[in-house]
């Protein structure tokens, strides 16, 4: 190809709208969406993961309470208890808890992909279940533990953030931060997960750089070092 | 003068005529091209009014700092950039770290002269500048070393970030240099071009997996993408779309209910002189939150514009009638007489190919923060292509575009579509409009319904086989949509052979291919219909993800016509003949790798099993990584195919970091696989019909096979690795399929249903 020159520029500046036709008056039609089907089984995962209980709860609770905050004209703000610390977020109870983690605690490791429970990049804990924070709102989580990613370990050195060094995962690293926490609700559950178990927990988090391959190796490494130090810390404690 | 304000002219961006400074600054140690052509022996020796373009820096604590130029959008090319320097500068990787540079042209490419990542272009065109630039800092530091101890230079040997005399056992550390103030140096251009480079033999960085830079922070969520932005007094943009992809325009908001949604701040209605986007309004609130909330609740009347009424059917029937015609398109290849030939052969074969709109969907959905301080607009956004993008940015705004400057991020996610700048003017113009910081986050719902998509193909291929079964001829005409002519940049189209005007080379790549064919045409033809209702984009290899789909399969459907098998077939024509000289033997040397590593043509397979082969010089045929793939599937009597395993080998020439070439190739190979089998938007309405990922599904991890990598690497000139791999996977499958069942699919993608359908036929 040609190299560029400063008419690059020229010719970007000189773009004119093109010209419209003025016909075909239409208001927006809101009903484009059409839906391919998934593998079932694969619609099983996305949908276990966006209508967790905690979910149903929210969509009946937060409105009731809403609606009854507004009637008394109160809006007192809501306190997380996010990687341990109590923080209150001037957020409405039917904010999503990854616009909360995001804009109020200027928490920017949790990811938004989709807004519909679709991708996994919004994957935090709440009390060690793994759940797609833009399908969960603020109001449904006061007083439960939340952990995100920078809160998974001290100093970003759980097995499975070391494992995804070891292994080199990370590509654009978007959606790294929500693979790594459903990855941790996996581990602390089963310390020794078939490869099966894995996929089957992992397919509801999308990776668009496809570094799939190098996540299973990373979460098999993690939890075969969980599983050597957790043997040798038991070796150790005394009889 | 505000120091922001560049001086953008094309001699800035000439490398070769510009003297390579290393000086000492403020913050250490700083070495980079001069700002402008000529030599200044003022500049070093003044160090207040040194500044060159700072290509990297040496702190005083010994940290290397290398700037780079690229998007990373996790290619790691900022860590390849600093391992280039690395190797030549003697700098211990453990010292070494990357920044993203701003839209300053001194950061263009030094070959292409623009800001602009893509192409796997990369790594082959800053190889060199790199490379002298890593081997002027050793220079600089070690007769400043040598000064210091008082010893000749020609005595000093470097590594690991120390200079160490052996005869005396004197050593100082970079740090210790930088500390003295005694590392200045001038290179003139030709003494920079006579500084020898190390030869391969020596290299003891380039080909060594050296831990990525970035991957750190993207494992504890600190790498700060564009969507992390946050500035002071920062508001939010939500925008809302019409339900055309484009020509819509804006008949009145009512904002009556977006009103009273708390923190609502304001609706901007695009006025797009840059013609980007149409009929788009922005809700402004004070959090995201509350801008969606906001936008929904605007209720904003359109004129739908002229392509309302448009579908993937008619694009394809508009293709369909344009192919017929005779004088329709450019040619890009015309060799020989292919229609005298056909008249002639004993055996012609045609076929018709398609492609469906893909969409990116990069996993960050588009976003851009603008900000408007004195009379400089800061722009803050992941994106490919600064040079481009800070102009349009500029458009939006109404002011000349060197009054811009872009803050590179990391980019989640690029695969093409942050060449565009799209996301950048509703975040410029409401920013403008409320006087505030503005960032605009679309929805996936926006991000996937206003792609700049690869657009729909249709190509046909007739194929002439003489009486020994000889291929003679073939015509291959392309009919898409330009994505590269959108941009309205005449460099970046290409001159037609047949003197009809520029084509947009970005829709026929690959159809110049290495296999030796007496007579030979291909035709790109502009359908305008779709240009216009959906303007395309670059996506993830660009047109060797279609053209070799049409071109790999009709190999494989003249070799099966002629009873002959599909590899050896290639074999045979990839002699090297003429033109075709070097590249054609590689890439068959490329082929049989991977038909070695797969056991093409050794395994007896099950019923209902197959192996398909395809090879194929992507992304340009003067930049070719020369790539094969041997795909074994598992066809079911339902027509459903299961992929079972990937073989693909690459010859990339040198390489930089192995193990990143194998990660690229790997997820290049998924993407192929991805759009062969499960991406596919269309168009209803003149609106995409897939709004997120229920619809729009890309591969996941269960539908995930092996893939097995083979790089050769034979010492010749680095290559791209990012994209060839996507565009031999295709064509791989299709063929496996009919080596399983004899069932000829020729529209991607391949569905259970039509390769059921062509079993029967």
């Amino acid at each position: 190809m040609a190299r560029m020159s400063d008419n690059t520029l020229c010719c970007v500046q000189s773009l004119h709208p093109p010209a419209l036709a003025t016909h075909n008056i239409g208001l927006p039609d809101s009903s484009t969406a059409s839906k391919l089907h998934l593998p079932p089984r694969l619609n099983a995962i996305i949908l276990a993961a966006r209508l967790t209980p905690a979910r149903w709860a929210s969509a009946t609770q937060v409105a009731a309470v809403s609606g009854f905050m507004h009637r008394q004209g109160k809006t007192p703000m809501p306190t997380l208890t996010i990687n341990g610390r109590s923080l209150s977020v001037d957020a409405a109870n039917d904010t999503p808890l990854l616009w909360a983690i995001r804009e109020q605690l200027q928490m920017t490791g949790t990811k938004f992909g989709c807004g519909a429970g679709l991708c996994g990049a919004c994957t935090v804990h709440v009390n060690g279940e793994a759940v797609r924070s833009c399908q969960t709102m603020v109001g449904d989580v006061t007083g439960k533990k939340i952990t995100t990613i920078e809160g998974l370990s001290a100093k970003g050195d759980h097995p499975l953030q070391k494992a995804w060094i070891a292994e080199q995962v990370p590509q654009c690293g978007y959606c790294q931060s929500g693979q790594i926490m459903q990855a941790a609700s996996l581990l602390a559950k089963n310390p020794n997960p078939t490869k099966e178990e894995v996929v089957a927990h992992m397919d509801g988090n999308l990776c668009r750089c496809m570094t799939y391959s190098r996540i299973q190796k990373a979460i098999m490494r993690a939890a075969s070092e969980m599983r050597t130090a957790s043997a040798t810390s038991s070796e150790r404690r005394p009889t | 003068m505000n120091k922001h304000v560049k001086n953008v002219t094309a001699e800035a961006t000439d490398l070769s005529r510009r003297s390579f400074l290393v000086g000492t600054a403020a913050t250490g140690l700083v070495l980079g091209y001069a700002g402008v052509p000529g030599i200044y022996p003022a500049a070093a020796a003044a160090p207040a009014n040194f500044e060159p373009s700072v290509w990297y820096a040496i702190s005083p604590d010994g940290l290397v700092t290398v700037t780079c130029g690229k998007a990373d959008m996790g290619q790691h090319i900022a860590s390849t950039m600093a391992q280039i320097v690395c190797e030549e500068l003697g700098a211990k990787w453990s010292d070494m770290r990357v920044a993203l540079a701003s839209n300053d042209p001194k950061f263009n490419d030094p070959v292409l002269g623009a800001q602009i990542t893509g192409g796997s272009w990369s790594t082959m065109m800053n190889f060199d500048a790199m490379s002298r630039a890593g081997a002027a800092g050793r220079i600089a530091l070690t007769e400043g070393a040598a000064a210091a101890m008082g010893v000749p230079a020609s005595e000093l040997v470097v590594r690991d970030s120390v200079i160490v005399h052996p005869k005396s056992r004197k050593q100082m550390s970079f740090a210790d240099v930088v500390k003295s103030g005694k590392a200045t140096k001038i290179f003139t251009p030709d003494e920079l071009k006579a500084i020898k480079l190390k030869t391969p033999d020596q290299y003891t960085m380039i080909g060594v997996s050296v831990p990525q830079l970035d991957i750190p922070s993207k494992t504890n969520g600190t790498a700060k993408y564009g969507i992390d932005v946050m500035l002071p007094g920062m508001v939010y943009g939500a925008v809302v779309t019409p339900p055309v992809r484009f020509g819509a325009t804006v008949k009145s908001v009512d904002d009556s209910a977006a009103k009273k949604v708390p923190g609502f701040i304001k609706a901007v209605t695009l006025d797009d002189k840059t013609g980007t986007t149409s009929g788009w309004v922005v809700a402004v609130a004070s959090t995201y939150a509350n801008a969606k909330k906001a936008a929904q609740a605007l209720k904003v009347a359109y004129d739908n514009g002229p392509n309302a009424k448009l579908s993937s059917q008619s694009l394809l029937d508009e293709a369909m009638r344009l192919q017929k015609l005779e004088d329709s398109g450019q040619f890009f290849v015309k060799d020989g007489d292919p229609v005298a030939a056909f008249g002639s052969a004993a055996k012609v074969l045609e076929a018709e190919y398609t492609t469906s709109i893909n969409i990116h969907a990069p996993l960050e959905p588009m976003n851009a923060t603008a900000e408007f301080k004195g009379d400089i607009l800061h722009i803050y956004s992941g994106n490919q292509f600064a040079t481009r993008s800070g102009a349009i940015a500029a458009g939006a705004a109404g002011i000349d575009p060197k009054f811009v400057v872009m803050h590179q991020m990391w980019l989640g996610g690029g695969f093409g579509r942050r060449l565009d700048a799209d996301m950048m003017i509703p975040a410029v113009q409401a920013a403008k409009a409320v006087g505030k910081p503005v960032k605009v986050i679309y929805t996936r719902e926006n991000d996937m319904t206003m792609d700049f998509s690869r657009p729909l193909t249709y190509q046909k291929v007739k194929a002439g086989v003489d009486g020994d079964g000889k291929l003679i001829a073939i015509s291959h005409d392309v009919v898409s949509a330009w994505p590269t002519a959108r941009w309205g940049i005449p460099d970046l189209l290409t001159p037609s052979v047949d003197k009809k005007g520029p084509l947009d080379s970005f829709t026929v790549n690959g159809a110049d291919f290495f296999y030796t064919v007496p007579n030979h045409y291909v035709r790109a033809i502009k359908n305008e219909l779709a240009h216009n209702a959906t303007p395309s984009g670059q996506l993830r290899s660009v047109a060797p993800g279609w053209t070799f789909w049409a071109v790999e399969s009709m190999i494989d459907e003249i070799a099966a016509a002629t009873g002959k098998d599909p590899a050896q077939f290639r074999i045979s024509l990839l002699d090297g003949a003429g033109k075709n000289d070097g590249g054609a033997q590689r890439l068959r040397n490329t082929l049989l790798a991977a038909m070695g590593l797969s056991g093409y043509g050794t395994k007896q397979l099950p019923k209902g099993e197959g192996m398909g082969v395809a090879c194929v010089s992507s992304q340009e045929r003067a930049t070719a990584s020369w790539t094969a793939c041997v795909a074994h599937v598992a066809v079911a009597p339902s027509g459903a195919v299961t992929v079972k395993k990937l073989t693909v080998a690459t010859d990339v020439g040198t390489q930089v970091h192995p193990d990143n070439i194998r990660a690229q190739v790997e997820g290049a190979a998924l993407w192929g696989l991805s759009l062969a089998m499960y991406e596919k938007a269309t168009l209803k309405d003149g609106g995409i019909e897939q709004t997120n990922f229920d619809s729009y599904t890309p591969l996941r991890m269960s539908q995930t096979p092996e893939v097995a990598v083979a790089v050769i690497a034979n010492g010749e000139k680095a290559t791209g690795v990012g994209e060839p791999a996507v565009t031999v996977v295709a064509p791989a499958i299709g063929n496996a399929i009919f080596n399983a069942c004899g069932a000829r699919v020729r529209a991607l993608p391949i569905t259970a249903e039509a390769v059921k359908a062509s079993m029967k036929a």
